[in-house]
């Protein structure tokens, strides 16, 4: 049977285009609420008085604009970049990657509108509501038949080991999202978890980890494998241990879920499960990390004058300190010090400032230029100064909650020789403060990357002209 | 821990299928030649 997409002579980058730019402008909104809810814990006075503004309505806000909006546009984008140049063939479905790109657009818009009206599920990073769930789960089957199509009609034998991740990714998520957010509608705005007290924590851990594990690892793994290489201009160091990576990681993730549930009501065996899942991590995670960064031995001098290698390889330092951090947090006696400090807070923002982040900066800094007829950015200088504002803003964003949740930790176990707490929490909350205040200053470093970022684009996208890339001819044919 | 009794078939179910990718992909030559493949995408524009 012949497929339409088979017959093109030229690659779908319209919608790669579409989600490239939708990246970066979701980078802004994301983490401008994000340097919001920052300055509102150092001064709590900001939320004005106004609900819509309350921390607790735009804290899920910013969480789901820089993971699904500008972490999901990022992954759209690329992997579907990725998918048509290693397989050598167009988009599987015009029309239904066209509405991927809408429709996500669309579960961000609502998202964007309900979240700070109140309307929430409450389960983390899964909040919105039942309506809005039925579109992602219609847009994410939607992306699996266009990507898993186009995997299907390649025009290359192998499949490359990006393409794995992304499908890997793709697959999971499909899975997670479907079990996690089963519910029970009351009316068009509220609805209830099909499970209940211990059991909906478990289910949502497993969620949350696993939407960890395989939206903002596996994902942007796929686009490591792709984008450092060609940066680079040299092949991945192992190719070998690139295939053990991926299927040690997706063979070993599953469980690490009950780390997030130490000293609960869930079964202790449980808790020691996802204790030992999250140590075994640490074997792949490294092993990808390792080959990730050693794919420019021998070549260490571009490091020197790449600034987008540099964005590349340094989120790939940040992925392998913050997937050391995990299972060492996972352990439960380092738990009980580091659960409900901001010492979480640290952890999550190394891997999401550091890794995700940077590796989708450095990815859109490759793909942008070429996506606009352009050999590279507007201006590689901005490029450069992005780089070091976002890298300086995460260390001091990173380094001011691992003080800040050691203290508390410390602060909250603190006993007097007659039993009594040493500290009330409002001293821990006072002691913090000049912290939240680092943290504000990290953040807006980091968000003032991310607005030369899009000066940089809009000047690349009205410079340059969106041209058709023509598919070459096939050497190695299936 | 009810739960549990649909997690663990679900990893259960979802490791098999694992497995099954994986025999798919030794045994129709995915890995044959996998220094070389590493290279290609180097050449794909």
């Amino acid at each position: 049977m012949k497929f339409a997409n088979t017959q093109a002579t030229v690659y779908n980058d319209t919608v790669v285009r579409q989600f490239a730019i939708m990246t970066v402008v979701w980078g802004v909104v994301g983490m401008l609420v994000g340097v919001i809810i920052a300055a509102q814990l150092t001064w709590p006075e900001l939320n004005l008085g106004i609900s819509f503004l309350s921390y607790g309505r735009l804290r899920p806000l910013h969480t789901n604009a820089v993971i699904f909006a500008f972490g999901g546009s990022a992954l759209f984008a690329t992997s579907y970049y990725v998918v048509q140049r290693t397989c050598q063939v167009r988009l599987f479905g015009d029309k239904l990657a066209a509405f991927t790109f809408w429709g996500w657009q669309l579960v961000i818009l609502l998202a964007a509108i309900s979240l700070p009206l109140g309307l929430t599920t409450g389960k983390e990073y899964a909040e919105l509501e039942w309506p809005i769930d039925i579109l992602i789960t219609l847009v994410w089957v939607a992306y699996a038949v266009v990507f898993f199509g186009t995997i299907g009609t390649r025009k290359v034998r192998h499949i490359y080991v990006a393409n794995w991740f992304f499908g890997a990714m793709i697959l999971t998520v499909a899975l997670l999202h479907l079990v996690n957010s089963a519910e029970v509608p009351v009316n068009l705005f509220k609805s209830y978890s099909a499970y209940a007290g211990v059991q909906d924590a478990m289910v949502q851990w497993w969620y949350g980890h696993n939407a960890v594990g395989f939206f903002l690892t596996a994902g942007f793994l796929g686009m490591m494998y792709y984008f450092i290489p060609k940066q680079a201009e040299r092949p991945v160091y192992s190719y070998r241990l690139s295939i053990v990576h991926f299927w040690a990681l997706i063979f070993t993730y599953m469980w690490a879920g009950p780390h997030h549930l130490h000293y609960t009501a869930l079964p202790d065996w449980t808790q020691s499960v996802g204790m030992l899942f999250s140590l075994i991590l640490l074997a792949p995670s490294w092993g990808g990390m390792i080959n990730g960064i050693m794919t420019l031995s021998g070549a260490w001098h571009k490091l020197r004058d790449d600034p987008i290698l540099r964005f590349l390889i340094v989120s790939l330092s940040f992925y392998g300190m913050s997937t050391f951090e995990g299972p060492m947090m996972s352990i439960k006696t380092v738990n009980a010090l580091s659960h409900y400090t901001d010492w979480t807070v640290g952890h999550v923002h190394s891997g999401a400032l550091g890794w995700v982040g940077l590796v989708s900066m450095g990815s859109m800094y490759y793909l942008i230029p070429r996506l606009f007829g352009r050999k590279q950015m507007y201006s590689m200088k901005a490029v450069e100064i992005h780089f070091w504002v976002a890298t300086i803003g995460i260390v001091i964003y990173i380094a001011a909650m691992w003080i800040a949740g050691v203290m508390q930790g410390l602060m909250w176990r603190a006993v007097n020789a007659d039993g009594t707490l040493t500290y009330t929490f409002v001293e821990s909350v006072k002691a913090t403060y000049p912290f939240y205040v680092l943290r504000l200053l990290g953040g807006l470093l980091y968000l003032g990357g991310m607005l030369i970022m899009l000066w940089n684009v809009i000047k690349t996208a009205t410079v340059g002209r969106a041209q058709p890339v023509t598919i070459p001819a096939v050497a190695a044919h299936a | 821990m009810d739960i549990l009794f649909l997690l663990v078939p679900l990893s259960v179910v979802l490791v098999l299928l694992i497995l099954g990718g994986l025999w798919w992909a030794i045994y129709r030559g995915q890995f044959e030649d996998v220094e070389a493949e590493g290279q290609r995408i180097l050449k794909d524009d």
